[in-house]
């Protein structure tokens, strides 16, 4: 039998949760106070997921960078790989909250999208 | 002068909840003064997501959770002035501030709502001995670089504290292609959220040293490396556990300070202990229709406490200039109620109650001063203990809270403190 200490991320109380397996099979869930925890420690003890966030450079916006995140959550061991596909992507402002940035990022089904607007303003010469 | 019902000092998160909420409480005229180029304050710059989880009941990122703000303020019509500097509150409430494009102007508010915020304790407050280089940044000033101005700090980082924005630093420069080295951490505990341990340290195996600490900087231009060390009970490095680390930066995240010059200036009465104004059950400072909330009055955890507690205060706001107006100026407020913190509380907003101007019920938000398991959060009418909520942990990185009912109150005679204390089961 083999017990796996998580803390739960599903919101701010981080409850501490113990799954216990037996052959790689979920025996019980303990230590969460809602449902959200039971269902976070089971998808981190089999597949954990997690949304990346970063950012893209922005061509003739208000700000030199806008940020983004993956729609939705993608495989932890794709993290890497969903920034790297994004390193060298440079956008043409406007960019508006939702605007997909990066199609099927990594090859996880999950398109990149910009997570704050930026207007269409070139950027003001540094001295 | 020009005249308005309510000022609000500061454009984030706390200052847009209040002017929104003052809005909806009946007063039509709302300006808010914000020193940056563009409203969210320091939401701008935190792209990371599980934000509104309790608001919205979604994950959103820094710069969303502020945008659906943003647009409920520009909806109601909540006017605005960027890039525009506060210089001086005074007992009056009079508002001087400084702007490129006005000049120097003075505002007449009928309520003022401070919602400054906080900002990050520099290294100057950590004698760390040393020579000055280059590489040292808080973590903050190394989050706006990254994520707003598209500057990477350096390449070999260590970071001295584990308080949330540090956690955050560390996963966002691993990412942009940093090697993160360490953490370390004063005390025994991290001040950080368990969330952002988990998905900022342990998803990409950077070490948290608890119990440590940076004894030296070396490098004379740029820094070239640190030395840790071990900290005993007493404070104190421990002899013999030095360890020379390599690195070209060193992030601070050590502590945020509500900064609160202009209410010093005002004469608002501050706590010793959050360093924010002392604060009664509307949120109003010592100053009569001075408010108060966000990180300007304590340091919060959450930034959706943050949006429910300027809430209240627009609306106390809003409350106070609309009972003006009315000529209603009874001033009945009711018996005063002492709140105070005991026993592992390290302090209560807010710290007084005015019986009568209570609503139904009122949060009690305070942290704790150590890390307890299996404890209860016991509050106490006078010496007697009306309830005890059993908590598995209490962590001092975390805000708690506590609701008080009026009609408990109402039905307790005399009652004249109220004391929240942590009891072991």
């Amino acid at each position: 039998m083999e017990k796996r200490e998580l803390t739960c991320i599903g919101c701010p109380l981080g409850c501490a949760v113990t799954v216990t397996l037996e052959n790689g099979e979920i025996q019980s869930v303990t230590g969460n106070t809602c449902k959200r925890g039971e269902d976070y420690a089971r998808k981190e003890v089999t597949h954990p997921t997690r949304i990346v966030t970063t950012t893209v450079a922005v061509r003739g916006g208000c700000k030199p960078m806008v940020s983004v995140k993956t729609k939705t959550d993608i495989p932890k061991d794709k993290i890497f790989d969903c920034v790297r596909a994004l390193k060298g992507v440079t956008v043409d402002a406007p960019v508006a909250i939702g605007d997909v940035i990066l199609e099927n990022v990594a090859d996880t089904g999950v398109d990149v999208v910009a997570t704050s607007d930026c207007r269409e303003e070139p950027l003001r010469k540094q001295a | 002068m020009r005249e308005y019902d309510i000022v609000i000092v500061g454009g984030g998160p706390a200052g847009l909840a209040a002017a929104i909420s003052a809005k909806e409480n009946g007063v039509s005229d709302v300006l808010i003064l914000e020193r940056d180029k563009e409203l969210g304050g320091i939401l701008n710059q935190c792209i990371h997501n599980g934000f509104g989880l309790h608001t919205f009941k979604e994950e959103l990122t820094g710069p969303e959770y502020a945008a659906r703000f943003i647009k409920k303020a520009i909806e109601l019509n909540v006017e605005y002035k960027l890039n525009t500097m506060v210089a001086d509150i005074s007992k009056d409430r009079v508002i001087t501030a400084i702007s490129r494009e006005d000049g120097l102007i003075q505002i007449k508010a009928g309520a003022i709502v401070l919602a400054m915020g906080c900002r990050e304790r520099p290294r100057g407050a950590l004698n760390i001995p040393g020579y000055r280089p280059a590489g040292i940044f808080s973590a903050g000033t190394a989050q706006r670089l990254v994520n707003m101005e598209g500057y990477m700090p350096g390449r070999e980082v260590v970071i001295l504290g584990s308080g949330d924005i540090g956690l955050i630093m560390a996963r966002r420069m691993t990412l942009e292609g940093a090697k993160v080295k360490v953490v370390a951490e004063l005390m025994p505990y991290s001040g950080g959220l368990k969330r952002n341990i988990v998905q900022c340290l342990d998803d990409f195996g950077i070490p948290l040293k608890l119990s440590h600490t940076v004894i030296d900087i070396d490098g004379k231009e740029r820094v070239k490396g640190v030395t840790l060390a071990q900290v005993g009970p007493d404070g104190k490095p421990v002899p013999g556990t030095q360890e020379y680390i390599s690195c070209d930066t060193l992030l601070l995240s050590v502590g945020l300070l509500p900064e609160n010059e202009l209410s010093r200036g005002a004469g608002v009465a501050l706590s010793p202990v959050t360093n924010g104004p002392v604060v009664n059950e509307s949120l109003e400072t010592s100053l009569d229709g001075i408010f108060a909330c966000g990180n300007v009055l304590h340091v919060h955890d959450l930034v959706d406490y943050v949006s429910e507690e300027a809430h209240m205060a627009g609306k106390n706001a809003a409350r106070y200039v609309l009972d003006k107006k009315s000529g209603n100026t009874s001033d009945s407020r009711g018996p005063v109620i002492t709140l105070k913190g005991e026993n592992g509380v390290r302090y209560t907003v807010p710290s007084m109650i005015f019986t009568d101007r209570m609503e139904e019920t009122l949060t009690v938000r305070f942290r704790v001063s150590n890390v307890f398991k299996d404890a209860a959060i016991c509050t106490y009418f006078g010496d007697t203990c009306v309830s005890r909520r059993k908590k598995r942990v209490l962590a001092p990185g975390e805000m708690e809270n506590i609701i008080l009912k009026k009609k408990d109150i109402k039905a307790a005679e005399g009652l004249s403190c109220i004391t929240i204390r942590i009891e072991q089961q």
